[in-house]
């Protein structure tokens, strides 16, 4: 067990350092949250500066267009970007992190040529069309269709919580393209132009007030079989092959953000006078030590996924890690309002903002509850349920 | 960075399980029960033999030259099986106290607690005692008929000591006084052997870690036992881990497990005085919550001494108080925040 670098590894961290420090102080202010067209921008011109210095698709393999990084070296990218206040993967997010990937693993030569550089480069957003509003957690209980007429599928149907969906090119979608096979088994993966007729956008509104998600409406859209990725009705593997690559590195940003967020708190705290509260102090206190090892956590998984190479079944780490981080990050807002006061309850605070944004994170891509179930009967073996 | 075990470190702790499956089995432990046999002179000498106590001495001292990490693997092993005995602080012990390397020697700890008092373990069974005082760990060889120090009218003359009728039937208690220099009560009972060559914040440090891996084996123990449980136990006509109630009851121990066990690892490698704290903080809420929530899984059974479970619980507790609870890590973490 070690938690030092390597030569290699630092000296990779040295040059990303140096690079930070070059080109971050000439970044233009970053755009009005609810400029969506604005942060696409913003987002995508990020990521061009990432392609042209050698850091863009740094996790992917070398033969994708990526550098093949080692686990540790992505870690260290995530963990240096955040610490320097790089911007955040925004609008590349589904891209760079799922339909690249999947494309990556599953797409034919064409289809990797087609839609992997332009993600890398930063000129074309994807969004993820996957839940639908009777399809939640019960993912495979999707029900949008899609019927083959010559060299293109009809589909019909609608899809919800799609990020970035008014600002995207593509979208990633499952679709069942066989209706009476077993549900896992009738799946498929297409690759659809936000554009095509046929596609309506509907922002939803965020208790946050925000408009981070949309709804999907596709009324007969139109998509070439030539834009499927992998077998027809062979989705559910495909996309399974996409969701793995979440685990172990997603958050990693968010919990050097979180440790300094602590941090500032802690200041606040001590500044207005809440610090000489011991039940306070005892609070944050147990937060500290939280968010201490959901990193050494990280690190866990990381080299884990280093040792046992892509493809291998992980451990029960990215499962604890999830159940555990989008709790404490919850506790970490509900200290901070804690701390604040009445001034909680000013909703321009940027605290209160990320208190009501944390709501989300013991649902999203996986409730704590179908997290548990997981745990229960994947890891610890017990009884599948009815 | 490659924070996993090696492989010495794999083969290191599946030799600690198979030396204890061997030498403190379950109706060894439940026979220690029963017979309120809490030191095993036997045993302590047979852990002596397999390196238990000289883990980290050097090679050229007579031990293993292995480090904290190591440690930690080994002391989870042994809060796996409830082995009993002052573990820790003979482990600590090694290569200052003649006979502690070996397992000849048992060697208790004081710690002064709330109101000037401690808790003393395994304080009649001791040969030595360890004080932690300002200027260091000082040394106290007890007398050779220790054993009378639980005998409570000679004990209250001597030493203001009274025994416990303690809560976890393995680890026999008594209650010190502290004078004020850390020193146990009025002066006497057996000479100050002098300040051992070990600054008492690491001595601290050390054996918080050791205690709060003993915690994480129990942690990861009583998981095992409740999913076991929980598969063959048959109610409304399956099994009750069939329910996501108990599911979720069994998905929640093993996350504080593994928690517990990255602090205690990741603090091990580190050797930092807040990880350590952190890890302390998190392997008593896993040994704790993990042994409440087995005994509820188990049922009724859970609520009987013929189970474990209780075992788990009543030593997680003993463990709580020692070296450093929630109060004192809490503290320390929130002092480290800038």
């Amino acid at each position: 067990m070690d938690l030092d670098c390597s030569e290699e590894e630092e000296a990779f961290r040295a040059g990303l350092r140096a690079w930070l420090g070059e080109v971050l102080p000439k970044l233009p202010p970053p755009p009005d949250p609810s400029d969506w067209p604005g942060r696409r921008a913003y987002d995508c011109a990020w990521q061009r500066m990432l392609y042209d210095a050698g850091y863009a698709g740094l996790h992917w393999p070398a033969d994708a267009g990526g550098r093949g990084a080692t686990p540790t070296q992505h870690l260290i990218f995530l963990e240096e970007t955040e610490r320097a206040g790089a911007p955040y993967v925004g609008a590349n997010f589904v891209g760079l992190l799922h339909a690249g990937p999947t494309i990556a693993a599953e797409g034919t030569e064409e289809q990797r040529r087609r839609w992997l550089p332009p993600i890398l480069r930063g000129e074309e957003v994807w969004c993820q069309g996957f839940s639908e509003p009777e399809a939640g957690s019960d993912l495979a209980a999707l029900r949008t269709a899609a019927v083959r007429d010559g060299d293109a599928y009809v589909v019909t149907g609608s899809k919800i919580w799609t990020s970035h969906a008014e600002v995207a090119d593509w979208c990633e979608l499952l679709v069942r393209t066989d209706p009476r096979a077993p549900r896992h088994r009738g799946i498929s993966w297409l690759a659809m132009r936000m554009d095509a007729p046929g596609v309506t956008v509907r922002p939803l509104r965020t208790v946050a007030g925000s408009e981070e998600f949309a709804e999907v409406f596709l009324d007969e859209v139109r998509v070439p079989v030539a834009h499927r990725v992998g077998e027809e009705n062979d989705g559910w593997r495909v996309t399974m092959v996409t969701l793995s690559f979440e685990r172990g590195t997603a958050f990693v940003g968010e919990v050097v953000a979180c440790r300094r967020t602590l941090g500032h708190i802690a200041a606040a705290a001590r500044a207005n006078g809440r610090w000489h509260d011991p039940v306070l102090r005892r609070r944050l206190g147990r937060l500290a030590a939280e968010f201490s090892v959901l990193w050494r956590l990280t690190q866990w998984n990381v080299s884990e996924a280093q040792r046992s190479g892509p493809g291998a079944v992980p451990g029960p780490g990215g499962s604890v890690f999830k159940l555990r981080y989008s709790h404490a990050r919850q506790e970490l807002y509900e200290a901070a309002a804690e701390v604040l006061g009445g001034g909680a309850l000013d909703a321009d605070e940027e605290w209160t903002n990320a208190r009501l944004s944390s709501l989300s994170y013991t649902i999203a891509a996986g409730t704590s509850q179908i997290q548990k179930n997981i745990v229960a009967e994947r890891i610890l073996g017990l009884p599948k349920g009815p | 960075m490659d924070f996993q075990l090696t492989d010495d470190q794999r083969a290191l702790r599946a030799g600690v399980r198979e030396l204890l499956a061997g030498r403190f089995p379950r109706e060894r432990l439940r026979e220690a029960v029963d017979r309120a046999r809490v030191v095993d002179r036997g045993l302590w000498r047979e852990l002596g033999a397999a390196g238990f106590f000289s883990l980290r001495m050097p090679e050229d001292a007579g031990g293993a030259g292995l480090g904290t990490a190591e440690a930690v693997l080994v002391f989870e092993e042994a809060g796996r099986v409830l082995l009993p005995g002052p573990l820790v602080a003979t482990h600590l012990a090694a290569g200052h106290v003649e006979g502690a390397a070996e397992g000849e020697a048992v060697v208790a700890v004081a710690e002064p607690g709330v109101g000037g008092t401690a808790m003393v373990e395994y304080l009649a069974q001791a040969d030595a005692l360890l004080v932690g005082t300002e200027e260091g760990v000082r040394l106290r060889v007890l007398a050779a008929d220790a054993a009378d120090v639980a005998d409570a009218a000679s004990a209250a003359a001597q030493w203001a000591v009274r025994p416990v009728r303690s809560v976890d039937p393995l680890t026999p208690l008594h209650r010190v006084a502290v004078g004020e220099a850390g020193a146990l009560g009025p002066t006497g009972g057996g000479p100050i052997a002098g300040v051992l060559g070990l600054p008492v914040g690491r001595f601290r440090r050390e054996a918080t870690l050791l205690t709060a891996a003993e915690q994480c084996g129990s942690a990861a123990r009583t998981v095992e036992m409740a999913v076991e449980y929980a598969g063959v136990r048959h109610q409304f006509g399956q099994a009750i881990g069939t329910f996501q109630a108990v599911k979720h009851l069994c998905a929640d121990m093993l996350v504080r497990a593994e928690m517990g066990r990255t602090a205690v690892y990741a603090a091990a490698v580190t050797g930092d005085p807040q990880e350590a704290a952190a890890a302390k903080l998190l392997a008593d809420e896993a040994a704790v919550r993990n042994a409440r929530d087995c005994l509820q899984v188990f049922g009724g059974m859970g609520f009987t001494w013929e189970a474990d479970v209780h075992l788990h619980l009543k030593r997680a507790w003993v463990r709580v108080e020692r070296f450093m609870g929630a109060r004192e890590a809490e503290e320390a973490l929130a002092a480290g925040l800038s």
